[in-house]
């Protein structure tokens, strides 16, 4: 037996009352601050259930050909997106595809300037990363039980869970991308009075781009691997059709549905990968 | 403003690591750079280095890799903070900028051109050459017509639309060189700018410098590890060792009365038929005349044949074999303006 140094209880104890006390004086408030995202879903949800299904096709198959100018993407996509519907599971890919954009929008909104300003301090940095180790690490019930009792099951946990666990890779490909800009080109701007702002956004992001998409496309990608989990807490969709599959033991129903979060992978992926690449195409050409 | 010079830089020491005091402290106790890296881990990257620098000149400073040059470069624009000494440009001390003053002579008085370039690669040529401009606010017309009209000046007419991968290393430094004078700056820094072209790109790039610069008469800091390319362009050269200065002077001062023999080893292997010019050698016209108190035309032969003074020793040589005194020279518009005299040559070539 490993000696018993303090008790387990007394600290549990503590970090529980710690935790119900915060969930009495800031459950209001923080339920105000996060309700935008929580409209912000909802809007994308409804706009994508209430448009036809072909426009809806139409619209992802064109953002795939304006991100890679090519054909044979977008006719691949449109493929993806109609198999999804033929699966019987048009309506929970929408829900799905509505949860995804939002957390792909509040992770790069929180992931990137959180990388600039790793990239830019030492010191922050040192203090990042151990943060970031224990949010890909730290299993994600951990951290949703407390969201459960600040925001009741729903969406919000949702997308709070789905985003803790899918941002790490983007901070991290952010502040690498901005580190590997070469030094020549930043003592350039720097010799020529630009300030940090503009070298910011007219050197160190511009030539960062391609990173910075790649740590998008893989923020995307972690956070489709969450939507089981995040229909466990009372996210609708594709997660939930898993879940119940896997309640009923009904594996067909499930099979399905995990088939259309490839899917809906398939189509994030090829999507931002294209922009990473066509971020490239100026960084790495000779002719 | 009290001094004449553009730039003076004094007593500049510049320690790399943790502990620049304690460095400082051992070097002027006479230790060794190598003795202070050994015993408290710092690097020394300039030792005391003190010049000045004449408006209107192309002042070279030339040292192998390691010694220092790119280091003292930087410290002209602050682009690199001295452990200690000052850094004087028409007269205020550069170091005390304030963040504000800093970026407003970085905009305005001095303009930098680096080795690989330090273009944005993914800006059009344009663009590039626009950035200083762009940075102080310039509107996008104005900015864009005077990077054109630089960029003509550079011989870059037509590819303004191209991306720098698109063009070779001696067009992308002409993009850099155009970028840095689209600014207008009093000062042009150069750090080993040619270095990284091949010989025949370099000498023509060399030779559109030396022509750019008779028309703008900027004050030119030029780094480079080439003693030929030192001795082509410079109007004065300084010559740095493990971030000493070892000699200051002229490309005859170097050439003909080396300090050490660092020095002497380094012009050792320079071909001098090539390197020294008429210019170095040259028996002033005025200067005999006031010297010996009665006409030019004094003890020596009255010399034969003619020519230019920035000619190399290889290219009169076969009119010196003629003559078995002196040849008179002439300046660019044909004025008479000394005399290259064959013993001074002999005398300079077997030194």
């Amino acid at each position: 037996m490993f000696p018993e140094m303090i008790d387990p209880r007394v600290f549990r104890g503590v970090v529980d009352d710690s935790i119900e006390q915060f969930v009495i004086q800031w459950a209001t408030s923080l339920e105000e601050f996060f309700y935008p995202f929580l409209q912000l879903l909802n809007f994308f949800e409804s706009v994508l259930l209430n448009s036809p299904w072909w426009l809806v096709v139409g619209v992802v198959s064109a953002a795939a050909y304006a991100s890679a100018r090519k054909l044979s993407l977008a006719a691949l996509i449109a493929v993806a997106m109609l198999a999804i519907g033929f699966l019987g599971l048009w309506e929970d890919g929408m829900r799905t595809l509505a949860l995804m954009l939002v957390c792909t929008l509040v992770a790069t909104a929180v992931g990137v300037p959180l990388g600039i300003l790793m990239s830019w301090s030492n010191r922050f940095r040192a203090v990042m990363l151990p943060v970031l180790d224990i949010m890909q690490t730290m299993p994600s019930f951990v951290y949703l039980i407390p969201a459960i009792m600040l925001f009741g099951p729903g969406k919000i946990p949702a997308v709070l869970a789905t985003v803790v666990y899918a941002v790490p890779p983007l901070i991290r490909l952010t502040d690498l991308g901005i580190r590997q800009v070469d030094d020549e080109i930043i003592e350039a701007a720097q010799s020529f009075g630009a300030n940090r702002m503009q070298k910011l956004f007219w050197v160190q992001i511009p030539l960062a781009l391609p990173s910075i998409m790649a740590g998008i496309n893989q923020a995307t990608m972690m956070a489709l691997s969450m939507v089981v989990i995040a229909s466990m807490i009372g996210a609708q969709g594709l997660g939930f059709q898993v879940l119940q599959g896997i309640t009923r033991l009904e594996v067909g129903r499930g099979l399905m549905a995990g088939l259309a979060i490839v899917l809906l992978a398939v189509v994030f992926d090829r999507i931002t990968q294209a922009f990473g690449k066509r971020a490239q195409a100026h960084l790495h050409t000779n002719s | 403003m009290s001094s004449n010079y553009k730039i003076e830089i004094k007593n500049i020491y510049k320690v790399f690591g943790a502990d620049p005091s304690a460095a400082i402290a051992k070097i002027k106790g006479g230790a060794s750079k190598s003795e202070i890296l050994k015993q408290t881990g710092n690097v020394v990257g300039l030792n005391d280095v003190s010049m000045a620098i004449e408006a209107g000149h192309i002042h070279v400073i030339m040292g192998l890799s390691g010694s220092g040059k790119s280091t003292l470069i930087r410290h002209f624009n602050r682009l690199i903070e001295p452990t200690s000494g000052q850094v004087i440009v028409d007269g205020q001390d550069v170091l005390k900028f304030s963040k504000k003053e800093l970026e407003h002579y970085r905009r305005n008085k001095v303009s930098m051109v680096f080795q690989r370039f330090g273009l944005c690669p993914h800006e059009t040529v344009l663009a590039n050459a626009a950035f200083g401009l762009k940075v102080q606010g310039v509107p996008r017309a104005e900015r864009e017509e005077k990077a054109r009209y630089w960029l003509e000046q550079v011989g870059l007419a037509g590819v303004e639309k191209h991306y720098p991968r698109q063009l070779s290393g001696g067009m992308q430094q002409r993009v850099g060189l155009a970028r840095a004078l689209v600014n207008d700056p009093d000062i042009l820094l150069m750090d080993e700018a040619f270095s990284a072209l091949d010989p025949l790109i370099k000498s023509e790039m060399q030779d559109q410098l030396l022509q750019l610069q008779k028309k703008l008469n900027k004050t030119i800091v030029f780094i480079t590890h080439d003693l030929d390319e030192a001795l082509k362009i410079g109007d004065r050269i300084a010559i740095l060792k493990d971030g000493e200065l070892v000699q200051q002077g002229t490309a005859s001062d170097i050439l003909m009365r080396p300090a050490d023999d660092y020095v002497k080893d380094f012009i050792g292997g320079v071909n001098r038929y090539k390197a020294i010019r008429v210019s170095h050698l040259l028996r002033k016209v005025p200067l005999a005349m006031v010297k010996g108190g009665e006409t030019f035309a004094d003890a020596r032969p009255a010399p034969t044949g003619t020519v230019r003074v920035n000619q190399p020793l290889e290219e009169v040589m076969p009119l010196l074999m003629g003559t078995d005194s002196s040849l008179a020279v002439h300046n660019d518009e044909g004025v008479l303006v000394g005399h290259l005299d064959k013993a001074e040559v002999m005398k300079a070539l077997y030194h």
